[in-house]
């Protein structure tokens, strides 16, 4: 059960091979996640790349990524594990059907019906029981009640889950645990004591400028920055919904399909739909950012 | 070391951080896997293990700056060190004898509109900002004044909110913010060189460790609030359902069940009782004088719409005019508020606030509708101008409905002081609250949880 990074650097590198440009801190958090074995809380606006980060952890270090994503109602049954209630139909029936010896039948059958060959897990069984170490991504955790958080101490703390039926199974590897959480919701003091904090905002020009490269290769420097700008423009407008960093490679990648030779205010016009999905903010993006880059005054470092 | 990260947390918890064993062992752990010398990372471990909040990693920034800087300095003095002077330290060919303020300016400038001076590189600056100042004899010798002259010799100004003027003399505000600091953090080493012992360590400010924030984050705060508001509302009716002996019996199902036992009604049956479901009147004053808090009143609104499906929300300054409508038709809150300053008419002739001609139109147009299920909340300062309070108005509103509360955007210090008649109204209510900022909408949210039905008033 080794750590898959041995340092800050090399988390960074990793996770940079893995197609994920790592912020100050990401990288350090990610460091610790993987050396301490406590899950990490990150917490951040959408679309700034928190389930990124567990794919990319997943691909960094060579693991497999268990995913369980959360949403109101969420239950154990679909989270934790449930038994398989036909199979045990099955094998009361094919047991217990001499006449006569139903008695002693139904004494052999009742011990192993509760069997692990009876159990379907669900993914964070799955994770915690898995041979080889996986990452296990549990998304939107503010989505759900309270009481689904309160179940998940066991799991996250002790890397464990009591089965009444069964005992104890207790973890064979573990997990790398990434939380995500959109703050909808302040979750629980006992949630969060488990886990290391991880805050991601908005990253500033220049990292995001490298992000969308990457993922944009095609895209001309200046392009680029001057795409960059204004969305960073546009999220300083009080929007109902604020363009994420996924929008801008969305971005980047349309402005490349339609061949756009520079990004001026018809342009903007034409493809801001890309970045900005409410009626209301698309008038206030015209409005403000749009005039702006008409009179060229957006730009302009770069030349 | 490990005392000294003790002394850390205890300082973090004295701003109101909640730092347990278990956050501070795992700090250690964590210390045990990254480098000591790298400030950066060192600070990271720390937040990443203790902060668990956005707010907490703002305090704990905050915290970390003061008690690591303060402990340099402690240790410096207790060795009885000095530094050699600002002068060696600034950078070789522009030492502060051929230092000309001009020169400085456009330095300081460029540093901060580039975006890429480097941490270090400020704290230089800002050193020679204060050489160049010192040489002007202009110090006060109090820390703060003095940043903010430094601030003006140097022309420095933060670029307007709302880009519309670009200013090439301006720079961007967080890098002025970041400078002041160097300042003020340079100003204060001097300082305590000059007098060689530490100053006392004082609590956060207030305005310090909020986040820098815009509408949407107040409204998101204000929204979490109301979301727990929704709860205790919503669950309040529960408590009474274990008290069976104030229920009513159900005739017709004991008639039922005694068939079962040959006519004889060995059990009665209870009419269940039905879980309260709110209905809330919320009125909102909306005069001149409560201008800074009815903003904050609107996105208490606003978040009450989002939560609540019973709502009728009022606005008023002379008169009453319901906006319940706008609110559903609407879903930003700067329409909202537009929609309401613009079309409300809520103003007549003066402007000024007439709490009793509200009432009585209140009365007027919901009188029908109240009932013990409903209740009441005034969000006002309770200044009639001098006009008539018509106290015994909203008695009888406060009688009809079922619970009636008033938040008032004033310190309590203010009330019944000029023509402020809270007095008058605070008896009919079932709980007065101040109410301001957020944290004071949760105080009031956890008072309403609290508060028993013969516990009038606070």
């Amino acid at each position: 059960m080794s750590a898959p990074f041995q340092s800050i650097e090399q988390t960074r590198t990793a996770l940079g091979a893995a197609g994920y440009l790592a912020g100050g801190s990401t990288a350090l958090v990610s460091f610790l996640a993987s050396r301490l074995g406590k899950p990490v809380l990150v917490e951040g606006p959408a679309g700034v790349g928190k389930t990124e980060l567990a794919k990319a952890l997943a691909r960094a270090s060579g693991r497999e990524l268990v995913r369980l994503q959360c949403y109101e109602g969420l239950d154990e049954a679909k989270a934790l594990y449930e038994w398989n209630y036909r199979k045990q139909l099955l094998r009361i029936q094919a047991e217990a059907a001499p006449d006569g010896e139903a008695g002693r039948g139904w004494n052999e059958v009742r011990d192993d019906i509760f069997g692990e060959e009876f159990l379907l897990p669900r993914p964070l069984l799955s994770a915690i029981s898995a041979e080889d170490p996986v990452v296990l991504l549990i998304d939107e955790i503010d989505k759900t009640d309270q009481e689904f958080e309160a179940m998940l101490l066991e799991v996250l703390s002790d890397f464990q889950v009591s089965i009444p039926e069964l005992g104890v199974v207790a973890s064979r590897s573990r997990p790398i645990v990434v939380l995500t959480s959109n703050d909808s919701r302040e979750l629980t003091e006992a949630l969060k004591r488990r886990c290391l904090y991880l805050w991601l905002d908005y990253p500033d020009v220049e990292r995001e400028l490298e992000i969308v490269r990457l993922h944009a290769p095609g895209l001309s420097q200046d392009m680029g920055r001057k795409l960059v700008e204004v969305v960073q423009m546009v999220r300083a407008l009080d929007l109902k919904k604020p363009p994420s960093i996924a929008e801008s490679i969305d971005w980047a990648r349309a402005l490349l399909l339609l061949g756009a030779e520079d990004l001026d205010g018809a342009m903007l016009e034409q493809t801001m739909s890309v970045i900005v999905k409410h009626r209301t903010d698309l008038d206030l993006v015209a409005e403000r950012v749009g005039v702006k880059l008409t009179d060229r005054l957006i730009g302009r470092t770069a030349s | 070391m490990a005392p000294r990260l003790l002394e850390f947390a205890d300082e973090l918890r004295r701003e109101g951080m909640a730092v347990g064993t278990s956050e501070l062992l795992d700090a250690f752990a964590a210390l045990r896997e990254v480098s000591w010398t790298d400030r950066e990372d060192f600070r990271e471990a720390l937040a990443a293990t203790l902060a668990k909040s956005r707010e907490d990693r703002r305090v704990l920034e905050l915290v970390f700056e003061r008690f690591f800087f303060r402990a340099a300095e402690r240790e410096a003095v207790e060795r009885g060190q000095r530094e050699i002077g600002v002068d060696a330290d600034a950078d070789g060919e522009h030492g502060p004898a051929e230092l000309d303020v001009d020169v400085l300016r456009e330095r300081i400038r460029g540093a901060l509109q580039g975006r890429d001076g480097s941490d270090g590189q400020l704290r230089d600056l800002a050193r020679l900002a204060i050489a160049a100042f010192g040489r002007q004899g202009e110090g006060s010798g109090v820390i703060g004044v003095d940043v903010q002259r430094i601030r003006r010799t140097l022309g420095l100004r933060g670029q307007a909110p709302d880009h519309e003027l670009p200013d090439p003399e301006s720079v961007p505000r967080e890098r002025l913010r970041e400078f002041e600091r160097h300042v003020r953090c340079e100003l204060e080493r001097a300082l305590i060189e000059r007098t060689g012992a530490l100053p006392p360590s004082k609590p956060l400010r207030e305005l310090d460790r909020a986040l820098p924030s815009g509408a949407t984050q107040d409204l998101a705060a204000v929204h979490r609030v109301v979301a727990q508001l929704r709860r205790r509302l919503a669950t309040q009716g529960r408590e009474h359902r274990g008290r069976s002996r104030s229920s009513v019996v159900d005739v017709r199902r004991t008639m039922r069940t005694s068939l079962q036992t040959g006519g004889v009604p060995l059990e009665l049956r209870h009419r269940p009782r039905r879980p309260r479901r709110p209905e809330l009147y919320v009125l909102c004053d909306v005069s001149t004088s409560v201008t800074s808090a009815s903003v904050f009143f609107l996105s208490v609104l606003h978040a009450l719409h989002d939560s609540f499906r019973k709502l009728r929300s009022f606005v008023f300054v002379e008169r009453i005019s319901e906006v319940t409508d706008v609110f559903e038709r609407e879903r930003s809150f700067d329409a909202v508020s537009r929609a309401i300053s613009g079309d409300a008419g809520v103003a007549d002739v003066s402007g000024y606030t007439d709490y009793g001609r509200v009432w009585l139109e209140f009365l007027d147009e919901v009188v029908d509708d109240l009932d013990s299920r409903s209740s009441v909340i005034v969000l006002g300062d309770a200044r009639t101008n001098g006009r008539d309070a018509h106290a015994a108005v909203f008695g009888h509103i406060a009688a009809r409905a079922g619970r009636t509360f008033w938040m008032n955007p004033e310190p309590r210090l203010y009330w019944n002081y000029g023509d402020s008649v809270m007095a008058a109204y605070e008896p009919h209510c079932d709980g007065v609250f101040e109410c301001w900022t957020t944290r004071q909408l949760e105080g009031f949210v956890e008072a309403i949880a609290d508060l028993r039905p013969p516990a009038r008033s606070t």
